[in-house]
């Protein structure tokens, strides 16, 4: 951090964030992760391994899951990013929510935001999915705590009580 | 260290001809940037050689499947997910749609793109054994115009590939040949999803009247490139599969392959597991393959 970067090759970034429209001032390289938990303030999305492989940053983007640590946020300039701060308002996210916390899907919590929006990704292509579709919906999200099937569990859960609808 | 994005510049001009005319401007200063799965590994770890990147994804020209009489082209920009939804793909290439399955989580399958996994030219990564067997072509494209070149010797060496630095691939043409061939892949590695593979196999054979009238094999993880197994393809062909036949092709596999001992596996491991993906296949074949 010795470095004086140079402000002036920052570009003006506009991107809706949760139904808000808003503009950044942001290297082009910058990670979308850095700029939605820094200049944004959104600290619900964590930074786990930074390479791609945990999925604690994951956000939908343009309703895509993407991993946020990956992505330059020019290659974000105009999208719609819901981080899980957001995901609220998307309407299967409580009824997730509320399944992670009745049947032990989240512990020390790292994972649970990556989690719930792949959840949400998913029950969004797959209303009914099956325990298979389930362990391969959440594959790229690691979680260190629970083993996995209290996860699986909850996620089987919500799309029973109708998440998707 | 960890790399600042101060010291990094990135455009996007969006479209192909402005990136090729930038190409072509600056020959291999600027690197092009896909979905990023593996170019912002490197960046974040503070080891991307290149300073000045060009990004390419989703640039329209890049990003559609066409579908031909005589083959598919799938453009370099599609993503994993594209093509694990896309019938054709599934129907025809199931190797190939199995491989996009294989490859990462579904985060990664979002953002990853066919063109960008070739370029990067892992010898493990899961969807280039599935190439080899299709017997792809590639679309080359640069400001001074289109190549088409075989994929089978794409790769030259560890990493490197025949990709000219003004150059872009294009799209991935795959010959629409192969409905009578029965297909089978293996990936073995610690996990499923978002595990690099020990070892991976892409394969398919037509057998007729009891003997392999056709096959193709190709195998990741065991060579400094993605590797089709043309000796071993020659020793089992029209062949009966007995149990002669399954020895014969893991003693051919044994001596084509060049696996080497890394974080994931080792040389001896790789060689045995090698040998045996080559028999279960024939062994799969001989029970499941007569149909077609």
């Amino acid at each position: 951090m010795s470095e004086s970067p140079d402000e002036s090759s920052k570009w003006e970034i506009t991107l809706t964030v949760n139904g808000k429209r808003v503009t950044v001032q942001a290297y082009a390289m910058e990670r979308l992760l850095d700029v939605v938990r820094n200049d944004l303030g959104l600290k619900g999305t964590k930074e786990g391994c930074g390479e791609g492989e945990c999925g604690s940053c994951s956000v939908l983007m343009d309703g895509v899951l993407v991993n946020s640590c990956l992505i330059p946020v020019l290659q974000a300039k105009d999208s719609t990013i819901i981080t899980i701060e957001g995901v609220q308002a998307d309407g299967r996210a409580p009824v997730v929510q509320q399944a992670f916390l009745e049947y032990g899907g989240a512990q020390c919590g790292i994972c649970t935001p990556g989690m719930i929006l792949a959840a949400c990704h998913l029950l969004q292509k797959k209303p009914q999915p099956t325990i298979e579709e389930i362990r391969e919906g959440l594959s790229g999200n690691l979680c260190r705590c629970t083993g996995y099937l209290q996860i699986i569990e909850a996620v089987k859960e919500a799309a029973r009580r109708g998440a998707a609808t | 260290m960890r790399a600042h994005p101060a010291n990094y510049e990135l455009v996007a001009p969006g479209g192909l001809s402005a990136v090729l005319s930038l190409l072509a401007k600056e020959r291999g200063v600027w690197l092009p940037i896909a979905g990023g799965t593996d170019v912002m590994v490197e960046y974040a770890a503070g080891k991307l050689p290149a300073r000045k990147l060009v990004s390419i994804w989703n640039l329209p020209e890049l990003r559609r499947i066409e579908v031909f009489p005589g083959e598919i082209r799938i453009g370099a920009g599609c993503t994993y997910t594209d093509l694990r939804v896309h019938d054709m793909v599934g129907r025809e290439f199931p190797l190939l749609a199995n491989a996009a399955s294989w490859t990462g989580g579904i985060a990664n399958q979002n953002r990853g793109t066919i063109g960008g996994n070739i370029v990067n030219a892992s010898p493990a990564a899961d969807s280039l054994p599935a190439l080899l067997v299709y017997e792809a072509e590639l679309i080359l494209v640069s400001a001074n115009g289109e190549r088409r070149v075989p994929y089978s010797n794409f790769h030259v060496a560890y990493r490197k590939t025949r990709l000219a630095p003004d150059e872009l691939i294009r799209a991935v043409c795959l010959p629409r040949c192969f409905s009578r061939y029965y297909a089978h892949a293996r990936k073995v590695g610690p996990r499923k999803a978002q595990a690099i593979a020990k070892v991976c196999l892409a394969a398919q054979a037509r057998l007729e009247n009891g003997v392999v009238e056709d096959i193709r094999v190709a195998m990741g993880s065991v060579a400094p490139v993605p590797l089709r197994l043309v000796r071993t393809e020659d020793s089992i062909k029209r062949k009966p599969i007995d149990a002669a036949l399954l020895r014969l092709a893991r003693q051919t596999t044994a001596a084509e392959i060049q696996p080497i001992d890394d974080i994931r596996s080792t040389a001896s491991y790789r060689a045995a597991v090698a040998g045996n993906l080559v028999a279960e296949f024939l062994q799969a074949l001989s029970t499941r393959g007569m149909q077609g």
